[in-house]
C-alpha cells in the first residue's frame, strides 16, 4: 500500500489530502476546524483528522508532498524587486524578515511541525515539493471523467504562473503555456474586489454576486487596464495597479479613470456605483475565460475541458463557457482554490512522478467531494447532551417529513449528514437550506441566519430528471460551480 | 548545510546566479539584525559601523 499525504499552506486556505493506492481517501481544509475563515496556518488539525480517518500514523506514511516550490517563489519576489526598485522597497522590507526566518526554510519548518504529529519522525526524504499550478491543474484532470483533457488554470498567482494551460492524458500532464506574474486574471478580479471594499482572497465570491445587480457601464474602462488578445492572453497596464510594489492592490491612476477612491466598508455603503463595477469587471472576466477556452479549444482539438485555480470558482463564467458550447464536456475540481492545492500535488506525485496507472472513473473519483469528517448518531447525540441541547430524534420518513414541511412554511433549516465537503461549496452535508420559492428567504437568511449582505447569492438544489424543465441547462452541476439562467416560464 | 546545497541546486537548474549576491547580502544583514536583537554580540557589531 503506498500512502500520500499531500499539504497546501501558508497563503491562504490550508488543506491536507490522503491518498492511498492512488485513492482520495480524505481531505479536509484547516478552517473547519479552527473556525478561522481562510486559515493560512499549517494545517494541523486537518493532518491529524487524515491520518486519524486513514487509521495511519505520519511514520507509516510513505510520501508527503507540499502543493509549491518556496525557493520559485522566492525567487520571483526577488526578481519583481530588482525589476520594479527603488519602488516597492516598503513591500520588501516586510515581506523579507518572514522569508529569511521561515519560508525560504520550509522543508525544516515542514519537518518541525509534523514532529508535533509523530515525535520521532524525522524522514526529511519523504517530503516533496510540487509546482502550484501543476497541483491545480492535476486536482482538475486526475480526478476528472476523461481519459484526455485540456487544462485550464487561473488562479492570483502561484510561483511566477497565472493561468496555465495542459494537456492530460492517462496518468500524465504535460503544461504548453503559462501566463506569468504581474499578469494575472485573478490578481485582476482581486483589484476589483479590494476596490470595491471587500477583502482580497476571499471577498472575490462577494463581487461575483454583486454583479447581477449591476449594468457593466465600466466595461470599456476596465478594458484600459488590460491587453486582451483574440487568444485570450493578456497583459495587465501596471500604471494601475500597486500589488507587485505596494501594501494595496491599486493606485491613484486606477482610482481617477473610474472616478472614486476605494470603499472603505467600515464608513461606506455599496451603492450603484459599486454594482456597476462589480457587473463590468465580471463581464470582461467571463470575456477572456471564453476567449481562452475557445483557443484552447481550436488548438487543441480536444473536447474535454477541465477548470482548476481560484478562478474557476466563478461559477457565472464557468456557466457562460457551457453556454457557449465549446467543449463537449467540462469538470471542475471543487475544492478549485489552494485547499485543492494539496489534493492535486497528491496525485500528481502518485501519478506523474511515482508513475502510477490512472484508471478513469466515469463519475468521477471525487466521491461527491465528501471526503471530510463524519459523526455517527452516538457520538452527535452524546454532544448535545453534553453542551445541554435540547433535541429531538426522528426516523427517517418523519424526518423528511418535518423538514418538508418547515421548508414549506419558509423556516430555515440547518442540515448535518454524512461526511463534510472538500472544497468552499456546502453540498447538502453542512447546509442551510430554505425554500427558494419564497420571496423573502434569501434576505432572510443572509441577514438573519448568516449575518451577511443580504444580495448573497444560495443554489438551489433539483432533481436531476428536473433540471431542464427549471433551468436553461442540461449537464449535471454536482458541484456548485455552473451558473445558468432559469426559464422564463418559472420566473416570478 | 541541507539548505545551501538544495539552494545551490536550485540556482544551478534555474541558472539564476545573479540571485546569489543579493541572498548573501540579504542573509548576512538578515543574520546581523537578528543577531543585535537583545544579544552580547550586539555592542561589538555596533562599532564596525
Amino acid at each position: 500500500m503506498s500512502k500520500i499525504l499531500g499539504i497546501s499552506a501558508f497563503y491562504h486556505d490550508s488543506a491536507a489530502t490522503m491518498l492511498i493506492d492512488g485513492k482520495i481517501i480524505a481531505a479536509a481544509q484547516e478552517e473547519r476546524f479552527t473556525r478561522k475563515k481562510h486559515d493560512s496556518g499549517y494545517p494541523f488539525n486537518a493532518i491529524e483528522f487524515v491520518l486519524k480517518y486513514s487509521k495511519l500514523n505520519l511514520n507509516e506514511v510513505d510520501q508527503i508532498i507540499f502543493f509549491e516550490k518556496p525557493f520559485l517563489k522566492f525567487e520571483r519576489l526577488l526578481e519583481t524587486f530588482v525589476a520594479f526598485a527603488p519602488r516597492g522597497f516598503k513591500q520588501f522590507c516586510r515581506a523579507m524578515p518572514v522569508w529569511l526566518k521561515e519560508k525560504l526554510f520550509q522543508k525544516k519548518y515542514i519537518l518541525n511541525e509534523l514532529k508535533r504529529h509523530e515525535k520521532n519522525f524525522k524522514d526529511q526524504s519523504k517530503i516533496f515539493f510540487s509546482d502550484h499550478h501543476l497541483s491545480h491543474a492535476a486536482s482538475a484532470f486526475f480526478p476528472s471523467p476523461f481519459e484526455e483533457a485540456v487544462i485550464l488554470t487561473a488562479d492570483g498567482v502561484g510561483e511566477w504562473a497565472t493561468t496555465t494551460v495542459a494537456i492530460g492524458r492517462g496518468n500524465k500532464l504535460d503544461v504548453k503555456k503559462e501566463i506569468l506574474f504581474p499578469h494575472s486574471l485573478g490578481l485582476l478580479y482581486s483589484a476589483f474586489t479590494y476596490y470595491t471594499g471587500f477583502k482580497v482572497n476571499s471577498g472575490e465570491y462577494k463581487l461575483m454576486g454583486l454583479a447581477p445587480y449591476g449594468n457593466p457601464i465600466y466595461k470599456e474602462k476596465v478594458k484600459k487596464l488590460i491587453d486582451i488578445k483574440d487568444d485570450g492572453s493578456f497583459k495587465l497596464d501596471q500604471k494601475y495597479f500597486n500589488y507587485a510594489t505596494g501594501l494595496t492592490m491599486t493606485n491613484d491612476n486606477f482610482h481617477n479613470l473610474f472616478g472614486q477612491k476605494p470603499r472603505n466598508a467600515q464608513d461606506e455603503n455599496i451603492t450603484q456605483f459599486h454594482m456597476d463595477i462589480a457587473a463590468s469587471i465580471q463581464e470582461v472576466t467571463e470575456e477572456i475565460m471564453i476567449k481562452l477556452a475557445r483557443s484552447i479549444r481550436n488548438e487543441y482539438n480536444i473536447n474535454n475541458l477541465c477548470l482548476a485555480g481560484g478562478v474557476a470558482l466563478n461559477c457565472v463564467a464557468n456557466g457562460k463557457i457551457l453556454k457557449e458550447k465549446i467543449f463537449d464536456n467540462i469538470w471542475i475540481q471543487p475544492a478549485a482554490g489552494d485547499a485543492g492545492g494539496s489534493l492535486g500535488a497528491a496525485l500528481a506525485l502518485w501519478h506523474i512522478e511515482n508513475n502510477n496507472e490512472r484508471i478513469v472513473n466515469s463519475n468521477d473519483d471525487m466521491k461527491g467531494s465528501y471526503l471530510g469528517t463524519e459523526f455517527n448518531q452516538e457520538q452527535i447525540e452524546k454532544e448535545l447532551i453534553s453542551i445541554g441541547a435540547k433535541f429531538e430524534t426522528f426516523e427517517y420518513a418523519d424526518l423528511i417529513n418535518n423538514t418538508s414541511e418547515y421548508l414549506s412554511n419558509e423556516k430555515a433549516i440547518g442540515w448535518f449528514q454524512g461526511r463534510m465537503e472538500f472544497g468552499p461549496r456546502a453540498l447538502g452535508a453542512r447546509s442551510i437550506l430554505g425554500d427558494p420559492r419564497s420571496d423573502k428567504m434569501q434576505k432572510n437568511l443572509n441577514l438573519k441566519v448568516k449575518y451577511r449582505e443580504s444580495f448573497r447569492p444560495f443554489a438551489p438544489s433539483v432533481l436531476r430528471e428536473d433540471l431542464s424543465k427549471w433551468f436553461d441547462m442540461d449537464v449535471d452541476s454536482p458541484y456548485m460551480l455552473l451558473v445558468a439562467n432559469i426559464n422564463l416560464d418559472k420566473k416570478n | 548545510m541541507d539548505f545551501l546545497r538544495e539552494f545551490w541546486d536550485f540556482l544551478k537548474l534555474r541558472k539564476k546566479f545573479w540571485l546569489l549576491p543579493i541572498l548573501l547580502f540579504l542573509l548576512i544583514f538578515g543574520g546581523l539584525i537578528i543577531l543585535t536583537q537583545g544579544s552580547a554580540v550586539g555592542p561589538f557589531i555596533y562599532t564596525i559601523f
